[in-house]
């Protein structure tokens, strides 16, 4: 068994958080460059030249590319060789806690949902998703996320007799929202599970490189197909209008219930703010 | 779509809103306020109460922006739009007590389109997700209302040149509505 003391995880996700809000997803980058030829707006080749800009002017003067550096969202993945020895649920916040304390990071969640909705002032707590897999390595993914993007999400519990129709028909009205999401956006699209997981799915769908494809054909194919629909509403760039409303489309699966077809869809923003460390 | 680019000054006057079509390129110069959403709740609640306002409303403009924190050096952390349609509710009120401009993203309610088109006011687009440019064109800034409200304090920012598109103007003029029909290929 290897033993990782969970400062390890402290320090790392402090790094990760800073690093994330202030670096853009060099896909994504590389994707808008790639795509402004693509756009017939004028406004929508501005939005995205004004991306650009913003990416290289948030390194250079070590700011945050949006000011709202999210709620953070960690996904752990535990080699089952490792030992993490403490508590890895407060060293994460603690790692949440410096990045966004002394790293002049926008604090945005706040305690109680309903009520006082009272700022927490450290940007604690983190959303952690938690993985057993092979090996004896962790690996730590942090991913803030505004709430823009968060409440243009969609979940639906679909009809079974609705097949692939629906699930088209529900992606194509979640992206509606689109607009609301700062587009171009990431989308993904959970299929199956339960209403839990299917939720879980849509967003690890984010995570996905842009160059990526699901390596089951078909769903592949789906992805491309949706993404062409999905360009042609018009929404563009910033919602201004245009072709390019979405990035690229990522799709997961997994089994389900005989009864039940549940779908989620998720947005990341072309701010998207994403980076990793393995230990 | 226009391509020349329109200044204009704040406190905003009614002649250069009247000349603001949606779709114009605009840069602002002068003083802006920013407000989200608790900074709304409580200046409706004030002009219900009767109360003075923390600012002067009538002639301008307020940004729906939560700055992150200023790094040492710098006047204003990154400072991008917030979703507007989350002070869709308030903002009618704000404008029929003199509030001229909003800056804000994406796409507003009837009920605003209503009050610009009655009240002679416009809702302006700034580019979400591109807070570290947008804080660029800021000179200052200074919290002067709610600061326990944190990032949705109310600032008062000096801005220079700050780059907005009209969204919707005060004749019924909708950027959003026309340009996905403009682009739309389904």
């Amino acid at each position: 068994m290897r033993e990782i003391p969970v400062l390890m995880i402290t320090e790392i996700v402090d790094r990760l958080c800073r690093k994330a809000n202030t670096v853009l997803r060099p896909d994504v980058l590389e994707a808008i460059h790639a795509m402004l030829g693509m756009e017939v707006s004028p406004t929508g080749v501005e939005v995205m030249e004004q991306i650009i800009k913003n990416a290289d002017l948030a390194v250079v003067e070590q700011l945050p590319i949006c000011q709202d550096t999210g709620y953070v969202t960690v996904f752990l993945e535990i080699g089952r060789e490792v030992v993490l020895h403490g508590n890895v649920y407060q060293a994460i916040d603690e790692g949440v806690r410096r990045a966004y304390v002394d790293g002049y990071l926008r604090k945005s969640i706040v305690s109680c949902p309903l009520f006082e909705r009272e700022n927490t002032g450290d940007n604690t707590p983190a959303f952690v998703n938690i993985d057993m897999v092979a090996g004896d390595k962790v690996r730590v993914v942090v991913m803030p996320k505004g709430g823009g993007t968060e409440n243009a999400s969609q979940l639906r519990m679909l009809s079974v007799a609705g097949e692939l129709a629906a699930v088209k028909e529900f992606v194509m009205e979640a992206a509606e929202n689109a607009a609301k999401a700062c587009p171009p956006v990431i989308v993904g699209v959970g299929i199956g599970g339960s209403f839990d997981k299917v939720g879980l799915m849509a967003k690890k769908a984010l995570l996905r490189p842009i160059p990526d494809r699901n390596p089951d054909l078909r769903i592949a194919q789906l992805e491309a197909e949706l993404l062409t629909e999905i360009n042609k509403l018009g929404i563009g760039p910033a919602g201004l209008g245009g072709r390019i409303t979405a990035l690229t489309v990522k799709i997961e699966t997994m089994p389900t219930h005989i009864a039940c077809l549940p779908v989620a869809v998720a947005f990341n923003c072309h701010a998207a703010r994403q980076a990793e460390a393995i230990i | 779509m226009q391509t020349i680019t329109k200044q204009i000054r704040t406190p905003l006057l009614d002649d250069a809103i009247v000349n603001l079509k949606a779709g114009d390129k605009v840069e602002i110069t002068g003083t802006i306020y920013t407000a989200r959403d608790q900074a709304h709740k409580r200046l409706v609640e004030s002009i219900q109460r009767g109360e003075q306002l923390p600012f002067y409303l009538k002639g301008q403009i307020i940004y729906y922006a939560g700055p992150a924190p200023a790094p040492p050096g710098k006047v204003v952390g990154s400072i991008g739009p917030t979703t507007s349609a989350r002070m869709d509710s308030y903002a009618p009120i704000l404008v029929s007590h003199g509030l001229k401009g909003m800056i804000g993203k994406g796409p507003r309610s009837g009920e605003v389109k209503d009050a610009l088109i009655r009240y002679n006011a416009v809702y302006l687009a700034a580019t979400g997700g591109v807070a570290a440019l947008l804080s660029s064109y800021v000179r200052s800034s200074e919290l002067i209302a709610y600061p326990e409200l944190g990032p949705e304090a109310i600032y008062k920012l000096e801005v220079e040149n700050f780059p907005v598109i009209v969204a919707m103007d005060a004749w019924g003029g909708d950027l959003y509505e026309q340009s996905r029909l403009l682009y739309r290929e389904i």
